[in-house]
């Protein structure tokens, strides 16, 4: 089976998959390229990173310029069967990463698998790097409540129960973080005022 | 000559007025056709908008761009009796600049005792282009001046997919024209320098799942002209490569994200050859439509509010008075959408 996502295609083949890193035609051929083999570097390195400190990724087995073989993962993806209890769980292992300072910079209900085993897998890493600060882990965090947002109707549930999981995992900075996301919705563009200014001026 | 007075007093003709920004404009649209858009352009001296200016601008316009339209249209026979309603941009935009309009619109409709309506300009942007291209339930790119939005209809609302982290597209671009001493405003001007180069400067690509950020962009940009100053075509075209190239793969990822497969453009940016181009290719390549409406609809126009002011007094969606008051941070998924029915979403 072959599927194309945004930037990648990706073909399951028996127990293995492989991510190939399709030329964008859009893309400035040197700009195209550099992308292609940094994304697919990092996300063969930081994969690897978050499964040893305790969050579900596929194995990788091989990394070329533009290609990665790994494990394939059997399950639904969570966008299709999320509840609170899987975001508290999803929360939970958001936690971890951003306490050991990975950002994964993509995180939607369409890059996570609930895998039949019932273990939850973060998959897709190509945007992921590593960074200490409070601001980035913020932005991860308002990644996934706006794809939240964008695609669940009961997305205030979810996003309380991914906070309580988050806290849990990490009680340090977790009550930082999600201050900074709440700056980060009021800030410029997200700026949201909570009613229109009164109308100041009547009609002659 | 009967016939045609009688499709005239039952159909919906309605008068909007926009003026966020720099453009100020008055339409007149009924329900088949835009029947006459009449404009005044403010043009800074130097640097960019002047919030005050840019108001004092449409305050003393106003009268002149509202008779305008107002005069062309009664040559087809449609009198100010024959106006259904006023449409305004309540937002967002320029503070000043909006309450101008709204003065405006709420004295129109006091004065000819017909409902008032307050329109989203990021919601005009997207439903112009629907209804110009035919667009039935596209992923919509929206970039502007301030604007850089990616979003999608879902449940009832425009739902913000990704957008900048920072500045807007628009205000990135003209930010490093006039660090090139070029005046307002510099898109075209940097899409024509842009034209003359093929050489690429590598510059900060910075994607966040599908927000995006250009301040960095713009300041490496600005650093890249200090240390080749003889290059300028080069960097503008680098600039062009890689802010286009980032605002394509976030509607790529918005289109795989809720498997749609229209994508719409819409907002001033918009214009840019490239960046309808580098869209149409992605768009090919995934097998999904590409719309983008007339550059005359893509600009700030008073048209797409007068439209939307139209299909939302057809739906009674009206403004009162006491909440008619301008939001210069409103936001499209502020705005309960009540005429998209029925409409299926996949996620």
């Amino acid at each position: 089976m072959i599927i194309q996502c945004a930037e990648a295609i990706v073909e399951l083949n028996g127990d293995l998959v492989y991510k190939r890193r399709i030329e964008k035609r859009y893309r400035v051929k040197e700009l195209d390229t550099r992308i292609r083999k940094e994304r697919t570097k990092s996300e063969a390195k930081l994969i690897s990173e978050a499964r040893r400190k305790g969050v579900p990724t596929p194995i990788i087995f091989d990394v070329q310029d533009h290609e990665l073989v790994m494990e394939r993962i059997e399950g639904d993806l969570a966008r299709e069967v999320i509840d609170v209890a899987i975001s508290e769980r999803i929360g939970e292992l958001v936690g971890i990463l951003h306490r050991n300072s990975i950002i994964h910079g993509d995180l939607t209900t369409s890059n996570i698998i609930v895998g039949h085993d019932k273990i939850i897998y973060f998959i897709d890493f190509g945007l992921a790097f590593i960074e200490s600060n409070v601001e980035t882990k913020g932005v991860d965090v308002h990644v996934f409540f706006q794809s939240l947002r964008g695609t669940h109707e009961s997305h205030d549930h979810l996003k309380e129960s991914f906070v309580k999981g988050y806290k849990r995992s990490f009680p340090t900075a977790a009550a930082q973080v999600l201050k900074r996301v709440a700056e980060i919705e009021r800030r410029g563009r997200y700026a949201r005022q909570s009613k229109t200014e009164s109308a100041k001026v009547t009609a002659q | 000559m009967k016939e045609l007075l009688y499709i005239i007093e039952i159909m919906t003709i309605v008068l909007g007025l926009e003026g966020t920004a720099w453009n100020l404009s008055a339409a007149v649209v009924s329900e088949e056709d835009v029947l006459y858009d009449a404009e005044s352009t403010y043009m800074p001296l130097q640097g960019g908008i002047h919030p005050r200016e840019a108001a004092q601008h449409h305050a003393s316009e106003m009268k002149d761009v509202v008779s305008r339209a107002l005069r062309a249209v009664k040559e087809e026979g449609i009198l100010l009796k024959h106006i259904d309603a006023i449409a305004y941009s309540q937002g967002p935009g320029l503070g000043p600049c909006l309450r101008t309009v709204a003065t405006a619109a709420r004295a129109l409709s006091t004065s000819l005792k017909i409902p008032l309506i307050g329109v989203n300009h990021c919601i005009a942007h997207i439903e112009i282009g629907r209804w110009r291209c035919g667009a039935i339930d596209p992923v919509v790119l929206y970039v502007s001046g301030a604007n850089s939005q990616v979003l999608a209809y879902r449940a009832g609302r425009y739902r913000v997919l990704g957008e900048t982290l920072d500045i807007g597209i628009g205000n990135a671009i003209d930010k490093f024209a006039r660090y090139l001493g070029l005046s307002h405003p510099g898109g075209p001007k940097i899409e024509q320098l842009a034209s003359k180069s093929t050489n690429y400067v590598p510059l900060p690509y910075i994607i966040k799942g599908m927000d995006l950020s250009f301040s960095g962009l713009s300041t490496a940009a600005k650093d890249a002209t200090d240390s080749h100053p003889a290059e300028k075509a080069d960097i503008c075209y680098s600039f062009q490569e890689t802010a286009f190239a980032m605002l394509t793969e976030v509607s790529e990822r918005a289109m795989a994200h809720c498997s749609r497969d229209e994508l719409l453009l819409a907002g001033g940016v918009g214009a840019n050859k490239r960046l309808q181009q580098m869209l149409q290719l992605m768009c090919r390549d995934r097998g999904a439509r590409f719309y983008v409406p007339e550059a005359r609809y893509l600009k700030d126009n008073g048209s797409m509010i007068a439209y939307v002011g139209l299909i939302m007094y057809k739906h009674g969606d009206i403004t009162p008075l006491e909440q008619s008051g301008v939001n210069p941070h409103f936001r499209p998924d502020d705005v309960k959408v009540t005429w998209r029915k029925n409409e299926s979403f996949k996620t």
